[in-house]
């Protein structure tokens, strides 16, 4: 290695996709449920990626184009590994997982297939999901699944960084000029319906104890730091009844068609092509 | 960025300086500069600088942008308009006197007769 590059390569010992990868290919068992629930992990990593990345070249300054870039990125690298162990249980791929399933085998959940909106509202997404995939990573790390206790550990350092992103922007946007309070209050309205899906046990994560981690479990710890935040942001908590969901997460909302066919197109018109 | 530019442009001085930026709907984000420790033991050394709306953004963006590739394990950041610099113009006066006064080195003085160890 040079040492005079200002870039200094030292992987150290993360956890990456490769390292699930290997670990597929050495042929370890995954079960049809444990594959199911990577899949749910995965896929809401790889849909809020999709969405993120829509913001390069369009968000408020340079830096917050970087700055969410970044975050999509974690989220790519997260969503890889999960659809990586997911796939050893039929034989499958990442890029298989995430080119070639249709609409109705995503398993992404409505609050991340929702449209970015205006930075506001893009920002209460964000705040809503990393808080919620703060607090589910953070008991991940004790699952009786060694593989996705490890993809949890490496990705929770990541989402503190994005669940302090969101806050920070919050405080700011909500505490900021009357223009920005009314965006960020419209964005906790628009994305506040589809809270509950996020936390809503089944029978999946019944089947799946000491494995998965129950959803209910993680309410009051996620409201208890969102009302922290909304209280020194001068916000209210959006009084908002849930919208209709799925908590098997089978069906989704109107959104996932569009982005689902600008995110495949590409592969599905060059299959397999590399670069 | 730079002011000198500017004044070199022979405008009226009102347009040059625009002090709070008001009556522009868009306020820019004030400048920072960036420095960057690269490990323990070592000096921050200035990396760049970026745009942010105060200093915990500032500290934010700035490992966002110069520390993505495991550049550091510590940042400073300094709001662009705290740092005092020398005059670009006046590199006579302040660089160049050091020149030929090569005393101020040690590798200028030979060794004594008779110094061991050095």
């Amino acid at each position: 290695m040079s040492g005079e590059s200002a870039t200094r390569i030292t992987p150290g010992n993360a956890y990456r996709p490769e390292d699930v990868a290997a670990q597929v290919a050495e042929g370890v068992e995954v079960s049809e449920d444990v594959a199911e629930y990577a899949l749910r992990l995965g896929d809401d990593a790889l849909i809020l990626a999709q969405r993120l990345g829509w913001w390069i070249s369009r968000a408020p300054e340079l830096e917050e184009d970087v700055a969410l870039a970044n975050i999509a990125l974690d989220l790519i690298g997260h969503a890889r590994s999960f659809l990586t162990y997911a796939g050893a249980a039929w034989g499958k791929s990442e890029d298989d997982l995430a080119y070639w399933r249709g609409e109705n085998e995503f398993r992404s959940s409505y609050l991340v297939e929702q449209p970015n909106g205006d930075f506001g509202k893009t920002i209460a997404r964000q705040l809503v999901f990393s808080a919620f995939q703060h607090e589910l990573y953070s008991r991940l790390v004790d699952s009786a699944d060694a593989t996705l206790a490890a993809i949890a550990a490496k990705a929770l350092k990541e989402v503190d960084y994005h669940r302090d992103h969101a806050t920070q922007w919050t405080l700011r946007l909500g505490d900021g000029t009357e223009e920005s309070k009314r965006r960020m209050a419209a964005g906790l309205v628009s994305v506040w319906p589809y809270v509950d899906q996020l936390f809503q046990d089944d029978d999946l994560v019944g089947r799946l104890e000491g494995v998965a981690v129950r959803p209910s479990e993680l309410r009051a710890p996620f409201d208890a730091y969102l009302a922290g935040v909304f209280a020194e942001a001068g916000l209210e908590l959006p009084d908002i009844p849930p919208a209709m969901t799925d908590k098997s997460r089978h069906k989704h909302s109107e959104h996932l068609g569009y982005l689902l066919a600008e995110m495949q197109v590409l592969a599905r018109e060059h299959p397999g092509a590399t670069w | 960025m730079a002011t000198g530019d500017q004044t070199a442009m022979a405008k009226p001085v009102e347009t040059v300086e625009t002090p709070a930026a008001e009556g522009h709907d868009k306020q820019a984000w004030p400048l920072w500069e960036v420095f960057v420790r690269s490990s323990r033991g070592l000096s921050h050394v200035h990396a760049g600088s970026l745009h942010a709306p105060d200093s915990e953004m500032a500290v934010r963006n700035a490992r966002d942008l110069y520390t993505r590739r495991n550049e550091g394990v510590s940042l400073w950041v300094v709001p662009a308009s705290a740092i005092v610099a020398s005059d670009p113009d006046a590199k006579g006066e302040f660089f160049e006197s050091p020149k030929g006064k090569d005393y101020r080195h040690a590798t200028y003085y030979t060794k004594s007769e008779g110094v061991k160890h050095l």
